[in-house]
């Protein structure tokens, strides 16, 4: 009997870790994945990059081969180089200037014709997979091909996750993105969801109080993928009409469905803040001549301002970690925002849209869920303040 | 008669709390109401201004008269009243404020904007409620930071900041300190000069103290109202005698 | 300036207003989805397959599909989310270690779904090796939901008076008697609120699902726990998105959000109803 009782609540104890043995699960697989990124290289793998070897440049961070590529580097000049323009081969073009027989029949003269182009273009840039460069030696030599940097990540300003050669990994599109579109559906849903708050807890009567609660609760149920539909189907179309513009889907569209969605929290959490406020506060407050809404203003929501910045910055969390929603309705161009009539893409809503089609533990599957971790830490962040914060209004109610 | 009551019956939902009460207290004096748990000594207080008010299923009948006027008449501003009346709570609840800002904030909240007077109200009343001293060099600093004691005398100034004529105190120094309640026990004798105060108290010992009438409450009646000294060297009724005395209560 | 009587009644008009415009917001929404959706729902649509690459037929595949969902992660969610409970609010005299729990806790519950849905392809899909399946996906929605089965037990054992537990060691019963035969039998129809209130939330996500078990079409319903599966909101998505031909699968769009949306007002109703029915019952 006694062993069976003391069994138990092993079991009862060891399910009790549970949770903490998931956020630990959660960080060591995240951040194994996504920290893989900086171990791979900023090429991708087994291709390389070759240059003539009198060329004084040695490496190139991964914006400037995109630009290169791209055509928008045209001078080596403009790279530390010397100044002439820039002769770009890529790998399908050497077919274009030898014949099959030429390069022999399994490419074994590929090689030699390879090192005869480069010795001869001094400002050359060839980009070929490295089984055809199997030595190297003057007049060839390769970019350093250097692993991706935490700072071409932090700071990189584009994401282009499936470019060649180098795929661009920069979150700050993104991070803007997301900032934007959750910052601004807070500035919308805070006077509303306050006012609601006051209401329901300093002014309504039980009926419409009871009435008013279980819409709430309701609203807090519907599946995000469901306010996505209605965003997509309803609010798209307005804002396109009353913006005037070409596409509904925008950094303004995501706000106001995420503002909906973040209503129940905010209403909920301030309205239990505003609560709390001891009866005999309100009390002196009205004994001085005070009006009802005078001592709401100056009295109930100092008092509670603790718990209502605990609902903020969890309105902030849900906002920044809604996936479905958010989606569907804001467009997805990963650029950075510089309107909110412009379309947005935030971190969830890329890892959603991109993970399906990233090749397993290719850099771009890595980047997604580094993007993950980011997320992981942004919210667990802010959980964290609004934690620290509750308790303070708990002490204080005490 | 400053504060009059007449024939007052209050009723909680179908809870009759207050039965028939006839009471007429005179200006500058200190009466005390006092009685066992639960007999209404509480709702008659908060009555006088009117803070019955929010209670749902509440009914009143009679009148209640302050300086002659019924201050449940229609045309009687809540506020306004409440601005005439003062009132000490049971427990110091100084605002989440500086020491300062909870002095200044029923003059505020009155539509009071001229500074210097603010600041000329808030070191009066600091001053008559015996406290000037110890804070006037941390206006500023949250009112959390003072003593409990402190802190009740701070709720008494801040309730003389706005010129009540009469002061409502509902067991002002229960929650405290033997040291700190004779403070207020003194503070109250000195504020019947400008003040009619009314006290409900537990102690019949400080009922003794302070004032100069006293009230006994028992089941929602009023059963004796008389000079302090009378009642308690030599009270008419008998269920007086007994309560004074210990034999319940 | 206005008399601060004037300014209390033109707040407290703004307040109300705002406030019935939530139910406005409410109304708009569910009669948006019920007045389009209802047009379309009939057997045929719950009992169906889809046909014509999705603008026809029904989704009796993704109803069949998100009721596996539900179950299976239920079955994990469930038994660890109470007994993690238990401890917390029953056995566990370390403070130290509850407030660590608690913390964890909270801080589990506000982690993106999405970050669950990474998780949940890391590990059950690729580590463990379950490939997309119900498995990979029912674990995943299982962890996504256990803080809100711990969170609403937890609540629903507090609530139970210390009086009965008192009452019962006086007997002579042992702790986990105690629990087993006292407190858990009293606390249950509150916990059975919360596991309503958590299928309600499981049968909604989309998220985790995505790289876990949710397919875009299957032509057989799922035969073991190691078959992908379709389920609801995955399918609202994609036909909303990124159907053959949106315009046409309109109509089953429109019925997918109604049924989702039905369930949801289903457990709502249901877990008021039996708060509402055991608080008759025995009254505190």
């Amino acid at each position: 009997m006694k062993i069976l009782e003391r069994l138990l609540e092993g079991m009862f104890k060891m399910s009790s870790a549970i949770t903490s043995i998931v956020i630990l699960l959660i960080i060591i697989f995240l951040f194994k994945e996504g920290f893989g990124l900086f171990r791979s290289p900023v090429v991708e793998k087994g291709y390389g990059l070759y240059i003539n070897s009198k060329n004084p440049v040695t490496d190139l961070n991964p914006t400037q081969i995109k630009q290169i590529f791209d055509g928008e580097i045209e001078n080596w000049n403009e790279i530390g180089g010397k100044d002439e323009s820039i002769y770009l081969l890529r790998f399908d073009e050497i077919f274009s200037i030898y014949s099959d027989e030429e390069l022999g029949e399994n490419y074994q003269f590929l090689p030699q014709k390879l090192n005869n182009i480069i010795s001869e273009n001094s400002n050359i840039i060839a980009f070929f997979p490295k089984k055809f460069m199997p030595e190297i030696s003057s007049p060839t030599k390769e970019i350093a091909n250097k692993n991706i940097g935490i700072p071409d990540f932090i700071y990189g300003k584009e994401w282009l996750p499936t470019t060649t050669p180098s795929p661009l990994f920069g979150i700050i599109p993104l991070v803007l993105g997301t900032l934007l579109v959750s910052f601004l559906a807070i500035l919308i849903a805070l006077p509303f969801g306050l006012g609601v708050a006051i209401y329901l807890s300093e002014i309504a009567n039980n009926k419409v109080r009871g009435m008013i609660r279980p819409a709430i609760e309701l609203l807090a149920g519907i599946p995000s993928v469901v306010y996505g539909f209605f965003g997509l189907v309803i609010i798209v179309p307005i804002v396109q009409k009353m913006g005037n513009i070409s596409a509904g889907e925008t950094a303004f569209t995501g706000s106001l469905i995420l503002a909906i969605m973040a209503l129940p929290t905010i209403i909920s959490i301030s309205e239990d803040a505003l609560r709390n406020t001891p009866l005999a506060l309100r009390e002196s407050s009205y004994a001085l001549g005070a009006t009802q809404w005078q001592t709401i203003y100056k009295v109930v929501i100092p008092f509670a301002s603790s718990g209502i910045s605990a609902a903020i910055i969890l309105g902030i969390g849900r906002a920044i970690g809604e996936t479905m929603a958010v989606l569907m309705v804001t467009g997805n161009g990963a650029v950075i925002p510089h309107s909110i009539f412009e379309s947005v893409r935030t971190i969830p809503a890329t890892i959603a849209a991109e993970l399906g089609e990233a090749p397993m533990g290719g850099t771009h599957y890595q980047a997604l869920f580094l993007l993950g971790c980011v997320l992981f830490l942004f919210t667990l962040v802010l959980s964290i303040i609004s934690e620290i914060i509750s308790n303070k209004q708990t002490s204080k109610s005490a | 008669m400053m504060i009059e009551a007449k024939n007052i019956n209050f009723y909680y939902g179908n809870f009759h709390a207050l039965k028939g009460i006839n009471i007429a207290i005179p200006a500058n004096t200190v009466t005390a109401l006092i009685g066992p748990s639960g007999c209404g000594k509480s709702t008659f207080l908060r009555l006088f201004n009117r803070m019955n008010d929010t209670i749902e299923n509440a009914k009143l009948t009679g009148e209640c008269l302050v300086n002659g006027q019924n201050i449940y008449d229609k045309t009687v501003q809540v506020d306004a009243l409440r601005k005439n009346v003062g009132m000490v709570f049971q427990k110091p609840n100084p605002f989440p404020k500086s020491i300062y800002e909870n002095v200044a904030y029923g003059l505020k909240v009155n539509g009071v904007s001229d500074k210097k007077y603010i600041a000329e109200r808030v070191e009066q009343s600091l001053v008559a409620a015996a406290l000037w001293d110890e804070v006037k060099d941390k206006l500023h600093q949250s009112a959390f930071a003072l003593s409990g004691g402190q802190q009740q005398r701070l709720c008494i100034a801040r309730a003389l900041a706005i010129s009540p004529s009469v002061l409502l105190m509902d067991e002002p120094a229960s929650a405290l300190d033997p040291i700190s309640t004779s403070k207020i026990e003194e503070l109250i004798h000195g504020l019947k000069e400008k003040y009619t105060i009314v006290i409900v108290t537990h102690n019949m010992q400080q009922a003794a103290r302070v004032s100069d009438k006293t009230g006994f409450f028992m089941y929602g009646e009023l059963i004796e109202y008389s000079d302090t000294k009378k009642m308690f060297l030599n009270p008419e009724n008998i269920q007086t005698q007994n309560y004074i005395t210990g034999r319940f209560g | 300036m206005f008399s601060k009587n004037i300014q209390q009644k033109i707040a407290f008009h703004i307040f109300r207003l705002l406030s019935f415009s939530i139910l406005g917001v409410l109304v708009w929404i569910l009669g948006f989805i019920i007045y389009n959706g209802i047009q379309v729902i009939n057997w045929e649509f719950i009992t169906a397959f889809p046909k014509e690459g999705m603008t026809e037929g029904g989704i009796f595949p993704a109803i069949i599909g998100t009721i596996y969902l539900v179950i299976g992660s239920m079955m994990f969610a469930v038994p660890l989310g109470i007994m993690s409970a238990i401890y917390i609010s029953e056995y566990a005299s370390n403070q130290k270690w509850v407030k660590f729990i608690r913390i964890m806790t909270n801080n589990l519950a506000s982690i993106p779904s999405i970050v669950f849905g990474l998780f949940g392809m890391a590990l059950f899909v690729h580590t463990f090796g379950f490939g997309d399946s119900i498995l990979a996906g029912s674990l995943t929605l299982g962890i996504l939901i256990i803080p809100l089965v711990i969170r609403t037990t937890e609540e629903a054992l507090k609530a139970v008076p210390e009086s009965y537990r008192l009452g019962s060691i006086a007997l002579g019963a042992t702790k986990f008697q105690t629990i087993k035969n006292v407190v858990f039998p009293i606390a249950f129809p509150n916990i059975m609120t919360g596991i309503i209130l958590s299928v309600g939330r499981v049968s909604g996500e989309t998220a985790p699902i995505l790289f876990t078990v949710a397919a875009y079409f299957l032509p057989k319903l799922p035969q073991s726990i190691f078959d992908q599966a379709m389920a609801l909101p995955y399918h609202l998505y994609v036909i909303a998105t990124s159907g053959t031909d949106i315009e046409a699968s309109k109509p089953i769009a429109y019925g997918t959000a109604f049924v989702l949306i039905s369930i949801v007002l289903i457990i709502n109703l249901l877990a008021g109803w039996i708060r509402r029915y055991f608080e008759k019952q025995n009254p505190k």
